[in-house]
């Protein structure tokens, strides 16, 4: 099984974990004023990519606390995890 | 002998030109449709046939129907909510009836019905619900209680003391499976016959526009001209339309499936249970066949996580108690593109003469000849068949959705 290195807890088989999708998308500040196609754009398009992609993971059956991860969509690795807040680190895939 | 150089392979003799032909690429095609799968040689096949249409090039980045098309688990049905869906999956359906005379090939296609399992008191009523939008829209459908699922399929536990008991079940009669390479080959020889290439191992690598407008492709075997241009990549469709400056509302996941060794008939029909994730028929060679649901993250790498083997096994085996005798004998993994109302995402883009044919996610066997047939005209005339025209990417911004989850869910 896959081993997911939770920036609390270290290394813990993948299915302790919950996904959460792409990392770093913003709540609009002012949700009124987004026009519908800005809106469609926050709530149903993300990134999609073929290669490192930073993304949510929550430590569901261990510390509870989410976290973010580069993983490469094509090897499944885990190139880096960081706290929630913290900016997404430079990784070479 | 072969000198070290030569690739591996390289000293056996050509593919047989009785089937089809491996051409070079021309400089330029009036359609060119990336993606050699199903639903790409569907589309090239009724360019050809239904519209004339024959300077046309398939374009593959492996081999002819090695993604999805030769991983899926071969279910077929049309029993789906909502009208719009129920126009585009009826039309396969119908297209399917006739298939193997269109084609003049064997796909082995079996109407052996489909039971959708219910497993909880909202089961029951969103199923009762589903036969009921069904008939209204003249596809057959009706709701079975426990003794006529175990009537209809006599290996199914409907012990009311498991985790999950089966209340009930929707079943189709006219749905099934069919044999899915074959189908690939039959569009594909079919196809060939009427002057399209289909060029193998030739990755689109970019896409040229001109004033909002497509004009060529870029590929690893070179640039190619083109007229329009067809997108029918599944898990790989956001890299494309990325290339065009087109961002999708798809996330590319695995889903896994895998077969036992052959056994003797003990699986008469289809049976599916989205509430335990796993979905169920016995191929003519007598495989089990069982699918998943899709792994949780994003991914490319055709491969998924073990755990989720282990758990479409322990339900298969409480729907199955008989299974627990049967060997696994192989699983894999295919890329599919999930859309959020999971619904697929079918018609034009904003850049001209580019067409979109995506977001069938966990489902798009099954739609393989509808789809095609539409997704033709839609190429043909500029103009989305009425069959897709509720499927377009701009469903999104308006709203106008079509929520196929419960029909859907992991089990297309």
């Amino acid at each position: 099984m896959q081993l997911i290195p939770c920036p609390w807890c270290g290394p813990r088989e993948e299915a302790e974990f919950h996904y959460g999708g792409q990392a770093h998308v913003a709540y609009p500040e002012d949700p009124s004023a987004l026009t519908d196609e800005e809106w469609a754009q926050y709530v149903f398009f993300r990134e999609n990519p073929s290669g490192p992609f930073a993304e949510r993971w929550s430590h569901s059956a261990g510390c509870r606390r989410w976290f973010n991860a580069v993983r490469d969509t094509r090897t499944h690795d885990l190139l880096a995890v960081y706290r929630a807040g913290e900016p997404m680190p430079e990784v070479t895939s | 002998m072969t000198s070290p150089a030569q690739p591996p392979g390289a000293h056996l003799p050509e593919h047989p030109d009785f089937l089809w032909d491996n051409p070079e690429p021309k400089a330029s095609y009036d359609v060119v449709v990336v993606g050699g799968g199903g639903h790409g040689l569907a589309t090239a096949y009724y360019l050809a046939k239904v519209h004339g249409i024959t300077n046309v090039a398939v374009l593959e980045k492996g081999w002819l129907a090695g993604g999805n098309m030769a991983r899926n688990t071969t279910i077929i049905r049309s029993n789906y909510l909502w009208d719009e869906s129920s126009g585009i999956y009826e039309h396969s359906l119908k297209l399917w009836e006739g298939l193997e005379e269109d084609l003049g090939y064997p796909i082995l296609f079996d109407q052996r019905g489909v039971l959708n399992l219910a497993h909880s008191l909202q089961d029951v009523r969103d199923s009762v619900r589903r036969v009921n939008a069904n008939r209204l829209n003249g596809i057959d459908a009706e709701w079975v209680d426990p003794a006529g699922v175990k009537e209809i399929c006599p290996i199914v536990n409907i012990s009311p003391d498991v985790r999950y008991p089966v209340l009930g079940a929707t079943y189709q009669p006219r749905a099934g499976i069919a044999k899915h390479d074959y189908v690939a080959w039959g569009y594909a020889r079919a196809a060939h016959a009427m002057g399209v290439d289909l060029i193998q191992n030739c990755e689109v690598t970019g896409l040229e526009t001109s004033g909002g407008r497509i004009t060529a492709v870029q590929t690893s075997r070179g640039r190619i001209a083109a007229g329009k241009v067809a997108l029918c990549a599944a898990g790989h469709s956001s890299v494309l339309a990325k290339m065009a400056g087109i961002r999708l509302p798809l996330a590319s996941h695995p889903l896994q499936a895998l077969v036992s060794e052959l056994l003797e008939p003990v699986h008469p029909t289809v049976v599916m249970s989205n509430a335990v994730h796993v979905y169920v028929s016995q191929a003519h060679k007598g495989e089990l066949v069982m699918g998943a649901g899709i792994d949780s993250y994003n991914g490319y790498g055709q491969r998924g996580s073990f755990h989720i083997i282990e758990q479409q096994m322990s339900a298969a085996l409480e729907l199955f108690p008989v299974f627990a005798r049967a060997h696994l004998l192989r699983t894999w993994a295919g890329i599919v593109d999930v859309s959020p109302d999971a619904s697929p995402i079918v018609g034009l883009t904003p850049v001209g003469g580019l067409y979109l044919n995506c977001g069938w996610g966990t489902g798009g066997f099954k739609a393989t000849p509808g789809v095609g047939d539409c997704f033709a005209h839609t190429i043909a005339h500029d103009k989305p068949h009425p069959f897709n025209e509720p499927f377009t990417l701009e469903r999104f911004t308006t709203g106008a959705l079509v929520d196929e989850h419960g029909a859907a869910a992991v089990a297309h």
